[in-house]
C-alpha cells in the first residue's frame, strides 16, 4: 500500500475536525442512520399504519427466500446482468481494439462513441422503447414487414428482457470502450512492434498480447458492469416494462421499490435492501482485493 | 498501425462505423420524431427524415408541457435538474476536498476512524437504503425541496478518495516551504492545494454533473409537486400508461432537451471527462 499520510503534518487543533465535519454530518444523517434503520426494520414486522411494530428475528429473510417471486427476481436479475455485461463488454472490446489499431480518425470515432455515457438510463430506455414500441416503433415495423416477426414487448417476457438489455448495454458500451481503449494504449508499443516483426498479424497479436495484458481492465469492468446491472436498471425498468409482463423483468432493485412503496411491506422491503447491501459489499470487496493485488505486482 | 494491411484497416473502419451507427441511430430517430406533428408520428412506418414542426414542439414542451399527461413546463424541470446537478457536483467537491485535506495533512485522534466511516459509504448506492433515507428526509421536512433532492446524494466517498489520492502525490516540500514562510494550514490550502487541484476538480465536476443530472429513483420519491420534477423524471410523466396514445413528438422533444446539457458537458469537457472517469477508479 502507498503511504496513507504525509511525512510532515500540521499539529492537532480544532481545525481538522471542522474540515471533516460537513462530510461526516451528511454521512451520518443520510447514510449511517438510514442504513442502520434498514437493518433494524428487516428484523421487524409492521402493520400498514405503522402503529404496531413487532420484532420477528430473521422471519422476513426466511419468508423472502421461500418466496418464489423473490427467487424468480434473483434469476431474472442474474440473467439480465450476464446478458447486459456480456454484450456491452464484447462489443466495446471489439470497438476499442479497432480504434487502437487505427491511427487516423480515431478522435472522431472516440467522440461519436463516448457521448451515450451522458444519457440518463431512464432516457436511454425511453428512446429504445420508442424504437421498439408495439404501435409505431421503427424496429417493430421492420421486424414485422421484413422478417414476419411479431414484436410486442408489453406481452412477451423474452422480448421485454431483450429491450431492457439493449437499452442498458447501449449506454454501458461508451463507458467500457473508454476503459478498454485507455488500457490498450497503456501497453508499450515496443511489445506490439516486436510481435509484428516476428510475423504475427493483428488478430494474433490481440489474442496473445493485448487481451492477456488487458486482464486487469477486463476484470474491473466486469465488476462495474455487474454493479451497474444490479442498480442502474431501476430507471430503465420503470420507464419501460415496470417489471412486466408477468414479472419477466422484475429486477431486485425494482422489487424493493415495488414491495415497499406500492405494496407497503416495509419489513420485507428492508430485508431485500439488506440482501442487496450484502451483494454490493461482496462485489466491492472482490474488487478491492483485486486492486490491492494489482498494486503489489504491477 | 505497424504494418500495411489495407484489408484489415478497412475492416476496422467498418466495425467502428457500424458501432457509431448503432449508437447514433436512436439519437437520429429521437431528433426526427421531435420535428413532426403528433399525427405524423402515429403513421406506420414513422417518418425517418426531419419534419417542419421542430420549433412548435420544443416551444410547447418548454412552456406548456404535454396535454393530458404531465402539464408541467419542461423549462422549469430543466432548471430543477440544473440546480440539482450543480448542487451535487459542487457540494461533493467542496465537502470532499475539505475532508481529504484534513485526512492527508493532519494527524489527529480518530483520523482513521473518520476515514473508514467515509470509506464505507463507497459500498452502498442510494438505491439500497432508499426507504429509510426517504423517511429521514420526510422527518426533516425536506420533501419537495432542493435540499432534500441533493443532500442525501452528496454523502459519498468517491470524491474524497479521488482528492486523497491526488494529495498523496503532491510533494511534501511544498507544505514544508509554505510552513517555513509562515503560512498556516488554511493559507496553504487556499493558495497552494486548491490551485493545484484545479484540473482534478474539473474532471470530477464532469462526472458528478452527469451523475446528478441523470438521477432517477431519488427525485421520483422526494418530489410530489410538478414544479419540483427534474427533466429525467418529467419525461416519464409525459407518457400516460394504459390505452392512451403517447404524443411521441413531444416526449422526444423533451428527451432531446434532457439529453442536451450532460451531452454538451461531456463533449466540451472531453479531456477532463476521460481523466476523471479513468482516474476516479484507480
Amino acid at each position: 500500500m502507498m503511504a496513507s499520510q504525509k511525512r510532515a503534518q500540521y499539529p492537532v487543533g480544532w481545525l481538522p475536525y471542522a474540515l471533516v465535519a460537513p462530510q461526516l454530518a451528511i454521512t451520518i444523517i443520510f447514510f449511517f442512520w438510514p442504513a442502520s434503520q434498514a437493518m433494524v426494520q428487516s428484523l421487524q414486522v409492521q402493520d400498514v399504519f405503522g402503529a404496531h411494530v413487532q420484532f420477528v428475528g430473521l422471519l422476513n429473510f426466511r419468508e423472502l427466500f421461500a418466496d418464489p417471486y423473490y427467487l424468480g427476481s434473483f434469476w431474472v436479475t442474474g440473467e439480465y446482468a450476464v446478458l447486459m455485461a456480456g454484450s456491452a463488454m464484447i462489443i466495446s472490446l471489439v470497438l476499442a481494439a479497432c480504434c487502437d489499431y487505427l491511427i487516423r480518425g480515431t478522435r472522431a470515432y472516440k467522440m461519436l462513441l463516448v457521448w451515450p455515457y451522458a444519457v440518463a438510463p431512464a432516457v436511454a430506455a425511453v428512446l429504445w422503447a420508442f424504437i421498439f414500441s408495439p404501435g409505431v416503433g421503427i424496429f417493430t415495423f421492420v421486424l414485422r414487414q421484413w422478417f414476419g416477426y411479431d414484436w410486442n414487448y408489453l406481452l412477451n417476457g423474452g422480448q421485454a428482457l431483450t429491450l431492457v438489455v439493449i437499452a442498458s448495454a447501449w449506454k454501458q458500451i461508451s463507458y467500457n470502450f473508454l476503459f478498454f481503449l485507455s488500457g490498450m494504449q497503456a501497453i508499450p508499443k515496443s511489445l506490439i512492434e516486436a510481435a509484428a516483426i516476428d510475423g504475427s498479424g493483428p488478430i494474433r497479436r490481440f489474442a496473445t498480447i493485448i487481451f492477456p495484458l488487458l486482464a486487469p481492465t477486463t476484470f474491473f469492468l466486469l465488476v462495474v458492469n455487474f454493479i451497474a446491472a444490479f442498480f442502474e436498471s431501476f430507471g430503465v425498468i420503470d420507464t419501460t416494462t415496470q417489471g412486466g409482463p408477468v414479472r419477466a423483468t422484475d429486477m431486485l432493485v425494482y422489487k424493493v421499490f415495488e414491495d415497499g412503496f406500492k405494496g407497503g411491506d416495509l419489513g420485507g422491503s428492508a430485508a431485500q435492501s439488506v440482501v442487496l447491501m450484502a451483494i454490493v459489499i461482496g462485489l466491492t470487496v472482490i474488487q478491492f482485493r483485486f486492486i490491492e493485488r494489482r498494486i503489489q505486482y504491477a | 498501425m505497424i504494418e500495411h494491411r489495407p484489408g484489415f484497416t478497412i475492416f476496422c473502419h467498418a466495425m467502428l462505423l457500424l458501432g457509431v451507427a448503432a449508437l447514433v441511430f436512436p439519437l437520429w430517430i429521437t431528433l426526427v420524431a421531435s420535428t413532426h406533428t403528433a399525427s405524423e408520428m402515429r403513421q406506420v412506418p414513422i417518418p425517418l427524415w426531419p419534419g417542419t414542426h421542430m420549433f412548435a414542439n420544443y416551444y410547447t414542451v418548454l412552456t406548456k408541457g404535454v396535454e393530458g399527461a404531465s402539464t408541467a413546463p419542461m423549462a422549469r424541470m430543466l432548471f430543477n435538474s440544473l440546480v440539482m446537478a450543480l448542487s451535487i457536483s459542487i457540494g461533493k467537491i467542496v465537502i470532499s476536498i475539505l475532508s481529504a485535506f484534513a485526512i492527508v495533512y493532519f494527524r489527529f485522534p480518530l483520523r482513521m476512524f473518520f476515514f473508514w466511516m467515509i470509506f464505507v459509504t463507497l459500498m452502498l448506492p442510494v438505491q439500497v437504503r432508499i426507504f429509510p433515507t426517504y423517511k429521514v428526509v420526510a422527518d426533516l421536512h425536506m420533501i419537495d425541496t432542493y435540499a432534500g433532492l441533493t443532500l442525501p446524494l452528496i454523502a459519498s466517498a468517491t470524491a474524497t478518495f479521488f482528492f486523497r489520492q491526488f494529495f498523496l502525490t503532491v510533494p511534501d516540500e511544498l507544505m514544508e516551504a509554505a510552513r517555513v514562510d509562515g503560512a498556516g494550514p488554511l493559507r496553504f490550502f487556499w493558495d497552494i492545494v486548491v490551485p493545484l487541484s484545479r484540473t482534478n476538480m474539473a474532471a470530477l465536476f464532469v462526472i458528478l454533473f452527469i451523475y446528478g443530472w441523470n438521477q432517477y429513483l431519488w427525485p421520483l420519491l422526494v418530489t410530489t409537486q410538478e414544479s419540483m420534477y427534474t427533466a429525467v423524471i418529467g419525461i416519464k410523466r409525459m407518457m400516460p400508461g394504459g390505452e392512451q396514445a403517447v404524443d411521441w413528438n413531444l416526449v422526444m422533444s423533451a428527451a432531446m432537451l434532457a439529453m442536451l446539457p450532460p451531452a454538451l458537458v461531456v463533449i466540451l469537457m472531453q479531456k477532463w471527462f476521460v481523466k476523471g472517469l479513468i482516474e476516479q477508479e484507480k
